[in-house]
């Protein structure tokens, strides 16, 4: 059987420079004005957290090992729990910086090992 | 004779009546029927019954004489009542006797109340001109002469008393129009109160007026106007007590008739039982169905096939356990498997297609008979003076062309001992006369109307007899049931306390309405 465990990692992304633009090549959603019930992601349909919706493939954000589903806890020390949607958007397209560092959280779903019970 | 009118007759009178000991005893009948139902056209509701005639439907008026041109003789009949032509059913018997003893016993009683009534308004009413005449006849010279406010006294009586006239006029001078079986009371109580006012009056005037001679004729003017004015104040009383009080609705009243289960529901105040009764039988004439008893006929024939297929017989020796026969027999009947609920299914079914393919050819055949008709403007009028008719003759011209569809139909639905063909063309002309199209003319037909749009004949409840277990002189009360009986069918009545209703009051500012936006925007970074 199945058990749902949540750990956090931490992702450090390099934005990839395309024309004028930045881009980390992963799609956000959330925020506290938002819907948090039309999150497909979440576990508690009340958190409004900042989710990761889509990954690029290929881009930087899948290159650094972020998962659709992830949540958003830190961006460069900044916290992601209790910001709107905007506010999110923005903290991670600062121009001046080349690096992001998430702390993210992660649901996982891992099986348990038979052995493990009948020892 | 209450002997004849408790026994069940398990034959039903009308469609199994033949139609030709019906017509040989229409005629002596009539000699039967008392004086009053022929006159007013007020219903009045103890009124005799006449047993309503089959009339054919088309069948030519000259021959009602005649037996033989009767089309519909061979389709109405089932049985045969009895051997002779004058033979009389127990329910016939019945209801003769109810007319006679019924058409002595209620004029008495009715008129009697009106007659005191009467007597006692009259009496009522003369008697401040009594007062006022009376010291002028009797002792004229030894009174002290009229001034100007005894004058203007006199004046002030006569409107009063014209006034007390007219108001009296509205409320009392109705035709009365039902015979209750107790006396109304509060209207006795009214006279009574009356009765014992005006009698105190003269009492006081007969002794300190009349006996002592009073000089003081302003005094006894004054003492006449002041009886006009608690008079006119009786009249409030009666106003509020009579008419007012019962304005309120506080009681619904569900209606069921016995033999269909239609019902409906009336607000009343709060009525005595007898009251409600009325106003129950008056909403019935116009709200319900007509009683057609034909509709009635296929449950009974499949009631009768339920408990007919078993048969109990004791084979265990002597002994009548009746209740335990009976039992045995209903258990069986449940579990034998009878399929007539698939018969029913498919017998409805099957009459309901048919009432619908003849009423598609009605329709079509009046609508078409409808185009052949065309009305003459004014100036029309003198061109064409050659083929000109009246209403009635336009009828008769396009009746024969829907009569077949009509009458077809009219048998389907079973209704066609309820039109004869002279009431379906005064229809008709009165149709024509006031433009109507053909729908309005079909609406007629094509539902079962209420009771008061048929011929008096066809009603089938004129007589009404009240059964409640309480005094029907007593108020509703919640959960009062009674009964309106007539011959052939009964209704039931319930009454339900309305509720009491608390209302309370939210106030929201039209400022207070807000809206917010539920999103879930997804955003590239």
């Amino acid at each position: 059987y199945l058990i749902s465990l949540s750990f956090q990692q931490r992702i450090e992304i390099h934005k990839l420079r395309e024309g004028e633009n930045l881009i980390l090549g992963f799609s956000i959603g959330g925020g506290i004005d938002q819907d948090p019930t039309q999150n497909p992601f979440s576990e508690d349909k009340t958190d409004k957290g900042i989710y990761v919706t889509r990954v690029t493939a290929g881009g930087p954000a899948e290159v650094a090992g972020l998962q659709v589903g992830d949540k958003i806890m830190q961006v460069n020390g900044w916290d992601m729990t209790m910001v709107t949607h905007d506010q999110a958007r923005k903290r991670l397209t600062k121009r001046n910086e080349e690096v992001v560092r998430l702390l993210v959280t992660r649901q996982s779903l891992q099986k348990a090992v038979q052995q493990s019970m009948m020892s | 004779m209450s002997a004849a009118m408790d026994t069940e007759s398990t034959y039903s009178g009308y469609s199994h009546y033949s139609g030709h000991s019906k017509k040989a005893h229409r005629q002596g009948r009539d000699r039967h029927k008392s004086p009053r139902s022929k006159d007013g056209s007020r219903s009045e509701k103890s009124v005799t019954i006449q047993t309503p005639p089959a009339e054919p439907l088309l069948g030519n008026d000259a021959s009602r004489a005649e037996e033989g041109q009767d089309d519909n003789w061979g389709e109405t009949t089932t049985a045969i009542t009895g051997t002779s032509e004058h033979s009389i059913s127990q329910e016939d018997i019945a209801r003769i006797s109810k007319d006679l003893e019924d058409s002595v016993g209620l004029d008495c009683k009715r008129y009697l109340g009106l007659t005191v009534a009467a007597v006692l308004g009259l009496l009522v009413f003369l008697t401040p001109i009594a007062f006022i005449l009376l010291p002028q006849i009797l002792w004229r010279d030894d009174l002290e002469p009229c001034g100007t406010v005894c004058e203007g006294l006199f004046i002030s009586v006569a409107f009063k008393l014209l006034i007390l006239l007219i108001g009296t006029w509205a409320l009392f001078f109705r035709q009365p129009k039902a015979d209750l079986p107790r006396v109304f009371v509060f209207r006795a109580l009214l006279l009574v109160l009356i009765f014992l006012f005006v009698f105190s009056y003269w009492l006081f005037y007969g002794v300190r007026i009349l006996d002592s001679k009073d000089t003081n004729y302003q005094g006894i003017v004054q003492y006449a106007v002041s009886l006009v004015d608690a008079l006119l104040f009786i009249h409030y009383l009666a106003i509020v007590l009579l008419e007012l009080r019962q304005l309120q609705p506080m009681f619904t009243v569900k209606v069921v008739r016995s033999t269909d289960g239609e019902s409906r529901y009336y607000s009343l105040g709060p009525l005595s039982i007898q009251r409600a009764a009325l106003v129950v039988l008056e909403n019935y004439y116009r709200d319900f169905t007509v009683y057609n008893p034909a509709l009635l006929t296929a449950s009974k024939s499949r009631a009768a096939k339920h408990m007919a297929g078993l048969k109990v017989y004791n084979v265990d020796g002597p002994g009548n356990n009746a209740s335990g026969q009976s039992r045995a027999m209903i258990a069986a009947a449940a579990r034998r498997r009878d399929s007539s609920h698939n018969e029913l299914y498919y017998e409805e079914a099957d009459h309901e297609r048919r009432v619908r393919k003849r009423r598609a050819r009605l329709v079509v055949a009046v609508e078409e008979a409808f185009t052949h008709i065309k009305r003459l403007q004014a100036e029309e009028q003198q061109k064409a003076p050659g083929e000109m008719m009246d209403p009635r003759e336009a009828a008769q011209a396009i009746f024969p062309s829907m009569a077949r569809a009509l009458q077809k139909y009219l048998r389907t639905t079973r209704q066609q001992q309820y039109r004869s063909m002279e009431s379906i063309l005064q229809h008709l002309s009165f149709c024509i006369t006031n433009n109507m199209t053909p729908k309005a003319f079909l609406e007629r037909y094509l539902n079962p109307g209420p009771t008061l749009q048929y011929d008096r004949d066809r009603w089938f409840s004129k007589q009404w007899t009240l059964v409640s277990e309480e005094a029907v002189t007593s108020g509703l009360q919640d959960g009062v049931v009674f009964v309106l009986k007539c011959l052939d069918f009964s209704l039931v009545v319930n009454v339900k306390k309305i509720p009491f209703i608390k209302l309370s009051e939210e106030f929201i500012d039209p400022k207070s309405h807000k809206f917010v936006l539920r999103l879930q925007s997804e955003t590239s970074v």
